[in-house]
């Protein structure tokens, strides 16, 4: 994969972001994302065809078929074919896997990749309808009506009276603060203005109060609402040529892992991802590698307590172990294992259908050395990065490994 | 009969007013809450918002409409408790939709006033004019046999007389809200000798349940709020002369003046005209109209308001809130202009600002503007320092506004000492809560 662009993260934090304004819909993110990319692979030309992912445009933008829009970016991307997928917050993940597919299933050489999704149409207490629908619309009327947010808040409750409240708190504050901090180094990061000179002390004195919000978290353990487009190329060996970047700029997929839980089940046990597990293991054996190989994650905090989870599916920590892990610092930047290096869902930003797609891009800046100031160190015994995106209530996970090209 | 009782027929007469919509919409919103509790399921709840207006009400409607839906997305977890048992609601928008038809099913517009023949209680927010009050309570007390009580909005008319005028026997409170009902957090409580204990604590409980801040004020004209500003603004309006007098300057430039110190000098949200302006230079009228007769050792009327009357610059706000011009003129709420009551056109401030404010010298550099006095923790110690350095200036800005602020104290004693509030923590309790002071008049700064 190459040549990724991320636009900016709209949304409550940024300085430009107006919520009585109008503000610009999701043509202009499609086209700023896609011409992003074309301009780095030599032109829309080069594309043989296009995946793009979104969730929920169907309700926050009244728009459907969005397949339709990819030659909106180029003419030279019309009579070519194009595709839209969906799996809810996993849809970027989906864009990626797709392209993924079609490359070693050799009918492309070349797969443009997008990623988007325009949320702030509508206030937070309907938004929190639609992103209810990565889940089963028949637990609906019993869920809460903040539905994810309520689902993540019983499973930090779970883990609460299982493992202890102070000490979670801790990991989650860790894990706030971390992401804050993160997203500063990245100007088109939604929490890049954030000025705030203690967000660790922030997030730990904010308690949470099922008055006003879920029982179990605070504003500050949610990902954001967000208005934002990604994209990457997909490409072979000689759609690499083609489009002329060296391999130096570009970096291999090396494995990857895609899995499915049945959406009309709750989940075996509230404190576990178990489809992450699952499919992380599965991209990384299929990578042939192991974790203390990884030199970076990108994993899908929807919520802070999914990070700390998901440190603990990728076997970082021992169960119950993973909050501890985290507010050790381990996962920040300097850490033993740097995740979400330009701020992940909390800081960076979550456009639901694009986050997947923004995953892979910051992967590549850092295995690239393209990341600006959110830089990391990769060093030679870990080359390897890892990306994490899910849908829905750890429905459907796509797991990918990448490396530098070499 | 209990409360919610009480509450399943109720009228505000004068609906479409400003205050009168506000009242409309906490109460509708409070009877429609009642009649979602399992124990009311079946009852029903009537709200007759009464008005003389077609037109009024046709926009109350549409004010309503908006203002429940803010409501109801700010307590959608509640509600969705509420709407459990309703299998067809499931989506937030489905509940709220719902939520937002119950409230305005409860409510009928009507110019009918006689709809309030079947009330059991009626709230009273028309014009600030006594015998119009008296009038409407009377005909309804003659002609309902709900025993209904009644509520008065008023803001200056003795609770007693109204009582007596109308026969109501003792079934009425002064239930005095604050400008905008919705947002105000200050209700001023009016009881006389003869209220009936029944229908103070309903007061209290419905209050309560409104989550208002309860002062209550003895029944003499003016209450605590206006006996405080009406006196304020005149004194407001004496400096302007006395200043224009010895300066031997135009009026319009020593309002300007007086409007700057009060806001900025005295750290309050807006200054004095700004704030006479706001009320209505009718509105004031009328209230000192009401007030004048009761007041035996002051004479609390003034020719510079009755000049504003005939030259027909009054003030007030529009339907839509915006401000209309007055002692100012407004641009996107911003004053702009002054009054020239000589030449009968504003001025802008920018022609004679700078020779103003070059007159009345510079602030100290403790001075803090009122929005940023709103979160500190440590206000009194900034007031302290501040108003310290004022007294220490010899400008003629700080002077002015040292005298200001002692007078506006003098003021709040008196409410003190003429047993209109009980105590000097309730006349700042209303000027901090109804008028948004940063400070209560009666403190120890200017001294």
């Amino acid at each position: 994969m190459t040549a990724g662009y991320n636009t900016i993260s709209l949304g409550t934090g940024r300085k430009e972001f107006n919520p009585k304004k109008p503000r610009p819909g999701i043509e202009h993110y499609i086209k700023e994302a896609g011409q992003g990319v074309l301009k780095q692979i030599g032109g829309a030309k080069n594309v043989d065809e296009s995946v793009i992912g979104n969730f929920m445009a169907g309700r926050f933008n009244n728009q459907g078929h969005l397949d339709g829009f990819i030659p909106m970016i180029d003419k030279g991307l019309s009579m070519k074919p194009a595709v839209r997928v969906e799996g809810a917050c996993a849809s970027g993940g989906l864009s990626l896997v797709t392209g993924i597919r079609n490359i070693l299933a050799e009918t492309s050489e070349v797969v443009l990749s997008l990623g988007f999704e325009v949320q702030n149409t509508v206030k937070a207490i309907y938004g929190a309808d639609i992103l209810a629908l990565a889940g089963w619309f028949k637990k609906r009327k019993t869920g809460h009506a903040y539905f994810f947010p309520g689902q993540f808040s019983d499973r930090a409750g779970a883990y609460y009276e299982k493992y202890g409240y102070e000490r979670t708190r801790k990991g989650m504050s860790r894990w706030y603060a971390n992401a804050i901090e993160n997203a500063r180094l990245d100007p088109t990061a939604q929490e890049y203005h954030n000025a705030n000179p203690d967000p660790y002390a922030t997030a730990l004195k904010m308690q949470p109060n099922g008055r006003a919000f879920v029982d179990h978290l605070t504003v500050l353990d949610c990902s954001k609402v967000s208005d934002g487009a990604s994209g990457i190329t997909i490409c072979s060996v000689e759609g690499l040529k083609r489009i002329g970047v060296d391999k130096k700029d570009a970096v291999e997929v090396i494995g990857f892992g895609h899995a499915v839980r049945d959406i009309t089940t709750d989940p075996t046990d509230l404190t576990e991802l178990e489809t992450i597990k699952f499919a992380a293991h599965q991209a990384l054996e299929n990578a042939g590698i192991t974790i203390d190989q990884v030199g970076t994650v990108e994993t899908h905090d929807c919520f802070s307590i999914a990070g700390i989870m998901a440190v603990e599916a990728l076997g970082l920590a021992a169960k119950g172990e993973g909050a501890d892990y985290v507010a050790a610092g381990k996962t920040g930047r300097n850490g033993e294992m740097p995740f979400n290096t330009t701020g992940g869902l909390i800081g960076w930003g979550h456009p639901t259908g694009g986050t997947g797609v923004h995953q892979a891009v910051t992967i590549w800046q850092q295995l690239t050395g393209k990341a600006g100031k959110a830089q990391i160190e990769i060093s030679k015994d870990r080359p390897y990065g890892l990306t994490i995106n899910m849908g829905g209530d750890d429905v459907t996970v796509t797991s990918i490994v990448f490396k530098r090209g070499e | 009969m209990t409360y919610d009782e009480r509450l399943q027929n109720v009228s505000v007469l004068g609906a479409a007013g400003k205050m009168g919509s506000g009242i409309l919409l906490l109460t509708a919103v409070e009877m429609a809450g009642r009649a979602l509790l399992p124990e009311n399921k079946g009852k029903t709840f009537v709200l007759n918002a009464i008005d003389v207006s077609d037109e009024g009400l046709a926009g109350l409607m549409n004010y309503l409409r908006v203002q429940v839906r803010k409501i109801a997305e700010k307590k959608t977890v509640w509600l969705r408790k509420m709407y459990a048992d309703r299998d067809d609601l499931i989506e937030n928008f489905d509940i709220i939709e719902e939520y937002v038809f119950d409230v305005m099913n409860i409510v009928r517009p009507t110019t009918a006033m006689e709809t309030a023949y079947r009330s059991t209680l009626v709230f009273e927010a028309v014009n600030e004019n006594r015998s119009l009050k008296v009038k409407l309570f009377s005909q309804i007390k003659q002609n309902n046999d709900k025993d209904a009580w009644f509520f008065t909005n008023t803001s200056s008319v003795p609770i007693h007389l109204i009582d007596e005028e109308a026969k109501l026997e003792g079934k009425v409170i002064g239930f005095h809200f604050y400008n905008p009902p919705a947002v105000q957090r200050l209700v001023e409580l009016i009881r006389t000798d003869n209220t009936k204990d029944k229908v103070v604590d309903f007061a209290y409980a419905y209050a309560k349940n409104l989550r208002k801040i309860v002062v209550p004020s003895n029944d003499f004209a003016g209450f605590i709020g206006n006996g405080h500003f009406m006196r304020d603004g005149l004194y407001g309006i004496s400096e302007a002369g006395r200043l224009a007098k010895e300066k031997n300057m135009p009026l319009y430039k020593t309002i300007y003046m007086i409007n700057k110190i009060t806001q900025e000098y005295l750290i309050r949200p807006m200054g004095i005209f700004q704030l006479m302006d706001y009320v209505g230079i009718d509105v004031m009228q009328f209230i000192l109209n009401v007030m004048n007769p009761f007041v035996k050792d002051e004479d609390l009327q003034n020719d510079l308001l009755d000049k504003m009357m005939e030259q027909g610059v009054k003030g007030g706000q529009y339907s839509s809130g915006a401000q209309k011009d007055g002692f100012l003129k407004y641009e996107k709420g911003k004053p702009v202009a002054v009054w020239d009551i000589r030449k009968q056109e504003y001025v802008d401030v920018d022609t004679f600002k700078d020779e103003c404010d070059k007159m009345l010298g510079d602030l100290p550099d403790s001075a803090v503007t009122w929005k940023a006095t709103l979160r500190m923790k440590n206000k009194d110690e900034v007031f302290t320092r501040f108003f310290n350095d004022l007294k220490a200036t010899d400008t003629m800005g700080s002077q002015i506004a040292i005298n200001y602020g002692k007078r506006s104290k003098a003021i709040g004693e008196k409410l003190v000492s003429d047993k209109v509030a009980k105590n000097s923590d309730d006349v700042n309790t209303v000027m901090l809560t109804g008028f948004f002071h940063a400070y209560g008049p009666i403190n120890n700064y200017f001294d």
